[in-house]
């Protein structure tokens, strides 16, 4: 959504999007949760939390490549609002489930149920100690509860990469759908109401390089040149060299073995080499294209 | 709703809504703009319509500073160092060894007060002197720019001269090439937005990382100008260390860089355009003087030395097929070079060794380019807006209520608008500021003057101490930053402790840094807790029109939100008293309050003329309307590629400083760009550190100083912290210090963070998040590993301006824990004539390290 729309209400249940290619690490919506939970206290919903220490929003970093070419994705996480929580089961009471989806940790019944700590797979409770206290993300729910629009971290984010979505579930799914939107860990089917965008820069790997040739005098760069992905002699993707004879395929599930790159420039030649994919990504370095 | 009060606030990161709840601070949010504010510019770019989000965003440091008013380690009443006796034994060598008492502010105030008239009696004018940081609490009142200096004037004191730190290169180098000197030798931004969305098709980040650096005050604001570029496919290249966090954000080619080494590379691409005829020839001929000498030096014809992307190769790590590639695609594509903070100055290359050499290239290429024709400017988004240039409010550096004529902005702006009693500091004596350990140690310094108002007035050395004055006997410190931010800052203890310093007192919000070298702390407030009154982002001064880097420009009332914690007291307030004591009271207040002096800058200025002081006080802060279309400012330096009259309302150069008919041509003698300086040829010509033909001369300190590289192997450059506003925010257990790209809890302590390659970390079997010590022959520091490739190999990287300086002894050896690495650099200056600091020219090895950090004090 374009920062000057304001979020249109279009049903109950809230739900977050957060685009990791969006997440600069700038840390604002960590510090503004800060803000808004260390040292208050919000009747019903949340007693102080702590000042020092990890908070309940944090951002998990996952770096990609070798030599110029890496790239960085950050995680924004905090508490997804599972619609079948564990925490909830758990709680017994002390945990709670609204209507429109907040999972909200009772500030007075849940005192002493460290075991909620455990309880939560994604690891999104914090334990405040001087509280004796699991805290969560809650959404912010008193703000919106009073009518504010979005919660902090929307509002403090300068890319928009963390959206509000308060729309019913349909609608919701049909955004997954159209846009490719995940959560983690889907396989524990906890169905969580944080979606993410543009995952596949944290969980798919990259296989790139650098394309080279001798052109009179001088090792050049070189542009333009055709490259293929292949696997077990089957073409399984191609790319065009860029301006500085890079190369990248990337998307690629993890682990996919033995690969080989052939390269092919109609007047500088051709190369070719093996990639190994594994658990991370690739990057080969300078690939030497000669006629031959 | 919830029974709370919203004021409005100005911080360094941007403004602010401070919910206050029954005497605290609940929160503190961004401002977002509402129907009655004025609207948004819009700016069409290749068939799309571009308007900003309607939010003043603000950077992560101002979203940190409930953290930071709260903070345990506030100074809450006077404290007197346990064996300091004003009338007795003042045991100067226990400066930041022994503890305090609590005192009066009666006591306190006294014991000032007689200091200063001591000092005056015994030892003459220029005994005290008044050192602080170059950065202060927004305002226009409370400012060191303004009630500081009106202070210092009232009772007469040594200053410290700054070296021009944020733009040193641009300062001692490019100026001479073309001008600015008024901008301290880097260029303006006007037009530059709407050009580079509409023309643009390539941006060089060239020591440029504008999303940890926030345009300086200007929170997140050229991000989103940013992003269009992305989406209209302009591409990006990042020529740095580090893999920043702008180059993260927007993609692009990275060029990892050996720090200091950039003229070398810079060198090499001139080489190639000049070999392969990729220059713009009409433009260097009309333009520009003196290319036929450069031209010839890329080529080798002076020194035999072609500088091909080969021979730059193994300075720079870059390869040579690189350097062609980027050639050619730069030559070839419209292209803006951004250097630095804002695009058009400044930059972590330029505070180093080679720091001039790399400024002064920056230009020469964009002269070969044709600076100033469609689409190839200086730039990065982050300036440039169609903003409103001529509403009127001054900024921090134009004069506030300090009476000071010289000094600041005041004499051509807010003094004109608000006349106020003036105030003059008869000491002329100067101590320079990297040299302000020497001056104490050796009783002497020789510095060279930062002072824009033309580019001549750098080559005169001044020396300390003056003929006639007093030797400095008295500190007044203002905060306590320098251990952080000066270089070879350890050099800081013995001046401290030496016996020549009588007193020492220091005015400071928290007990950090050296603060616990004073003899007297007297507990300041932070700005939550005074009135004040500021434009966003508007440094005046040399940071003139500096406001168009915003979106949206916003002047607040800096309202109080609470009362001052405990027994501190707002600096006007500490200020006024002392001088009270003196006799001076009134002279300093005019009778005013600070609310008083508020009023009357806004009175003052142009947000008077469209809402009423009432209105103001009410809403807390007023948009001022976007430029009226068709009247927003031409694009910088399309005048000078066109050959027209300038154009652009920056009122600089001086009409004196024109050598031909005023208003043509650049302030240089020839009024063209200069590529062998004339002033340079005139005031400094047989300089083999800053030569009138800027041949690349390897750092002093890098990787080809072979005697230290080959103890201290790896390059360490610390530049400007993304999470912190310098040491505002940082440390003093703020919320900064559980991010983790600032600071990292290893067993309860905060450490600061380093930076370096994965394979530089696995030669030394370092991992990620190992405790560290970064070390040479300067000291120590602990620091917490980052181990990643997001860093060139052989290089670390930190930030500056960590707030904590807390040196503990660990088995004989004394260690910073708090994460001060200037402690490591060399206090040289960049090159012989100039003052200027050079800390990203610094070598250090790194091991890890198991000792566990026993928080004991070192002797
Ligand atoms: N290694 C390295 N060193 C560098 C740099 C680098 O890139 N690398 N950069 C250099 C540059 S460009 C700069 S600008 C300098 C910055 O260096 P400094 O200006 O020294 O750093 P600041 O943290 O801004 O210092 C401001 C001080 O003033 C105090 N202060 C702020 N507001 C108030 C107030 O309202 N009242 C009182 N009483 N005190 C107040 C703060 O507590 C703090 O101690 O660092 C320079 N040093
Ligand atoms: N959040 C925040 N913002 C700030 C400040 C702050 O303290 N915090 N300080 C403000 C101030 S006072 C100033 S002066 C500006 C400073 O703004 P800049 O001078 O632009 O900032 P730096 O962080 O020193 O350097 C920018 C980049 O230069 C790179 N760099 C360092 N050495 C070299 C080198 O030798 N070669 C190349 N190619 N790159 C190099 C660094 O890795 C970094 O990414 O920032 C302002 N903005
Ligand atoms: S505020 Fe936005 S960009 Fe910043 S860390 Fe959070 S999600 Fe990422
Ligand atoms: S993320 Fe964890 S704490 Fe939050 S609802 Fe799901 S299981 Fe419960
Ligand atoms: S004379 Fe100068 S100041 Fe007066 S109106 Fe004309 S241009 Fe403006
Ligand atoms: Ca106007
Ligand atoms: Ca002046
Ligand atoms: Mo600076």
């Amino acid at each position: 959504m374009p920062f000057n729309e304001r979020p249109r209400d279009m049903g109950t249940k809230l739900n977050l999007v957060i685009d990791v290619a969006l997440c600069e690490n700038c840390n604002n919506c960590v510090l503004a949760a800060k803000d808004e939970l260390v040292g208050n206290t919000f009747d019903g919903y949340s007693a102080p939390h702590a000042p020092v220490g990890e908070g309940v929003v944090r951002i998990e970093r996952h770096v990609r490549g070798e030599g110029h070419m890496v790239d960085v994705t950050y995680v924004p996480r905090m508490c997804f609002h599972c619609d079948n929580a564990p925490c909830v089961a758990a709680g017994q009471g002390a945990v709670r489930k609204r209507q429109d989806g907040v999972v909200l940790f009772d500030p007075v019944l849940a005192r002493g149920r460290r075991d909620l700590v455990a309880a939560c797979p994604y690891g999104a409770v914090v334990w405040n100690e001087e509280q004796q206290l699991p805290q969560t993300w809650f959404f912010d729910a008193h703000l919106l509860d009073a009518g504010w629009e979005v919660p902090r971290s929307a509002g403090v984010c300068p890319t928009g990469a963390i959206q509000l979505r308060r729309t019913d579930d349909d609608a919701m799914q049909r955004e997954v759908a159209s846009r490719g939107l995940r959560t983690l860990l889907p396989e524990l089917a906890l169905k969580p109401r944080v979606f993410y965008a543009n995952l596949d820069r944290v969980d798919r790997v990259f296989v790139g390089g650098t394309i080279t040739a001798r052109i009179g005098p001088h090792v050049e760069v070189v542009p333009a040149t055709q490259v293929e992905l292949v696997r077990a002699d089957e073409v399984v993707a191609t790319c065009v060299s860029d301006a500085f004879g890079d190369f990248k395929f990337d998307g690629l599930l993890p682990h996919g073995g033995e690969h080989q790159i052939r390269a092919r420039h109609s007047e500088h030649g051709e190369a070719v080499c093996a990639a190994a994919v594994g658990a991370a990504s690739v990057f080969v370095g300078e690939l030497r294209l000669s006629d031959s | 709703k919830d029974a709370s009060t919203r004021y409005t606030m100005i911080t360094n990161g941007g403004p602010l809504f401070v919910y206050v709840k029954a005497g605290r601070i609940l929160r503190m949010t961004p401002i977002d703009f509402d129907d009655k504010d004025a609207a948004s510019w819009t700016i069409q770019a290749r068939g799309r319509q571009f308007t900003p989000r309607r939010q003043a965003t603000v950077a992560p440091h101002a979203l940190a500073m409930k953290s930071a008013v709260y903070s345990d380690k506030r100074v809450l009443y006077p404290m007197k160092r346990v064996d300091f006796d004003p009338h007795g034994e003042r045991n100067p060598a226990n400066r930041g060894k022994s503890a305090y008492v609590r005192i009066s502010w009666n006591e306190a105030l006294d014991m000032v007060a007689g200091e200063i008239q001591r000092q005056k009696r015994v030892h003459g004018p220029g005994a005290m002197t008044i050192a602080h940081g170059s950065h202060h609490q927004w305002g226009n009142v409370g400012y060191y720019l303004s009630a500081l200096l009106r202070f210092g004037n009232l009772i007469g004191f040594t200053r410290v001269a700054a070296n021009p730190d944020s733009w040193e290169g641009w300062y001692w180098g490019a100026m001479h090439h073309w001008g600015h000197s008024q901008r301290v030798g880097i260029a303006g931004n006007y037009g530059t937005v709407a050009d580079c969305l509409q023309e643009c098709e390539m941006i060089v980040f060239w020591s440029s990382d504008p999303e940890s650096t926030n345009g300086a005050y200007m929170g997140f604001e050229g991000t989103q100008r940013r992003l269009w570029a992305k989406e209209l496919g302009i591409e990006f290249v990042h020529i740095d260390p580090h893999f920043n966090p702008t180059a993260q954000l927007l993609g692009g080619r990275w060029i990892p860089i050996k720090p200091t080494t950039d003229p070398a590379l810079a060198q090499a691409i001139m080489h190639v355009w000049v070999v392969e005829d990729l220059y713009d020839k009409a433009y260097v001929d009309e333009r520009t003087t003196d290319f036929d000498a450069w031209r010839d030096h890329l080529l080798g014809k002076d020194d035999g030395v072609p500088k091909t992307p080969e021979w730059q190769a193994h300075e720079t790590g870059v390869p040579a097929a690189v350097v062609r590639a980027l050639a050619r695609q730069w030559a070839g594509k419209k292209t803006y070079l951004a250097a630095g903070v804002a695009g058009s100055g400044f930059g972590g290359a330029g505070r180093g060794a080679t720091g001039a050499q790399w400024a002064r290239c920056m230009v020469m290429m964009m002269a070969m380019q044709g600076l100033g024709k469609p689409g190839i400017n200086m730039g990065n988004l982050q300036a440039g807006t169609p903003v409103d240039h001529e509403f009127y409010f001054p900024g921090y550096a134009d004069g506030g209520i300090s009476g000071e004529l010289q000094w600041n902005g005041n004499a051509v702006n807010n003094y004109q608008k608000m006349p106020h009693v003036i105030t003059v500091n008869p000491v002329r004596q100067l101590i320079p500021k990297q040299q302000f350990p020497e001056a104490i140690l050796q009783g002497k310094a020789v510095g060279y003057l930062w002072d824009g108002l033309a580019t001549e007035l750098q080559f005169a050395p001044f020396e300390y101490p003056a003929p006639g004055y007093s030797p400095i006997h008295m500190i007044y410190k203002y905060g306590g930053s320098f251990f952080s931010t000066l270089t070879q800052s350890r050099r800081m203890e013995e001046a401290y402790r030496h016996e020549s310093i009588e007193f020492v007192v220091n005015q400071s919000i928290w007990m950090e840094g050296e603060a616990q070298f004073a003899d007297l702390i007297l507990p300041a407030c932070t700005q939550f807790e005074r009135f004040d009154i500021g434009e966003w982002g508007s440094g005046g001064g040399y940071l003139q029109h500096g406001f168009n880097g915003l979106n949206h420009r916003v002047v607040a009332l800096q309202h109080q939100c609470i009362e001052p914690l405990g027994e501190s007291k707002s600096d006007y307030e500490i200020f006024s008293l002392i001088l009270q004591r003196l006799g001076l009271g009134a002279m300093f207040t005019e009778g005013c309050s600070e609310l008083d002096w508020v009023k009357r800058v806004f009175d003052a200025s142009d947000v008077a003329r469209h809402v009423s002081w009432k209105e103001f006080c009410r809403k807390g802060y007023f948009v001022v309307p976007p430029e009226k279309p068709g009247l927003e400012p031409a694009v910088n330096f399309r005048w000078f590629a066109e050959g027209r009259v300038k154009d652009i309302a920056e009122p600089q150069p001086l009409p004196s400083q024109w050598s031909g008919e005023f208003g043509k041509g650049l302030q240089t003698p020839s009024g063209k760009f200069e590529f062998l300086p004339e002033t340079l040829r005139r005031g400094d010509p047989d300089n083999p550190e800053r030569p009138v033909l800027n041949r690349y001369i390897p750092a002093w300190e890098g990787p080809r100083a072979a005697d230290t590289a080959a103890k201290f192997p790896l390059q360490m450059i610390a530049t400007h912290s993304r999470y912190s506003f310098h040491t505002n925010v940082d440390g003093k257990n703020s919320f900064t210090n559980d991010i983790q790209d600032h600071r990292v809890r290893v067993r309860g302590h905060a450490y600061w963070v380093l930076r370096l390659n994965s394979e530089d970390a696995a030669a030394r079997g370092i991992r990620h998040h190992d405790l560290v010590k970064v070390f040479n022959d300067r000291g120590a520091v602990i620091c917490a590993a980052d181990v990643s490739p997001m860093v060139a190999p052989g290089v670390v990287k930190s930030f500056e301006a960590s707030a904590e300086y807390q040196p503990v002894e660990i088995n004989g050896e004394t260690v910073d824990i708090g994460g001060a690495l200037n402690i490591l650099t060399s206090a040289r200056s960049q090159s012989r004539s100039t003052s200027s600091m050079a800390p990203n020219s610094c070598m250090v090895e790194v091991v890890v390290w198991n000792e566990h950090a026993v928080q004991r004090k070192a002797a």
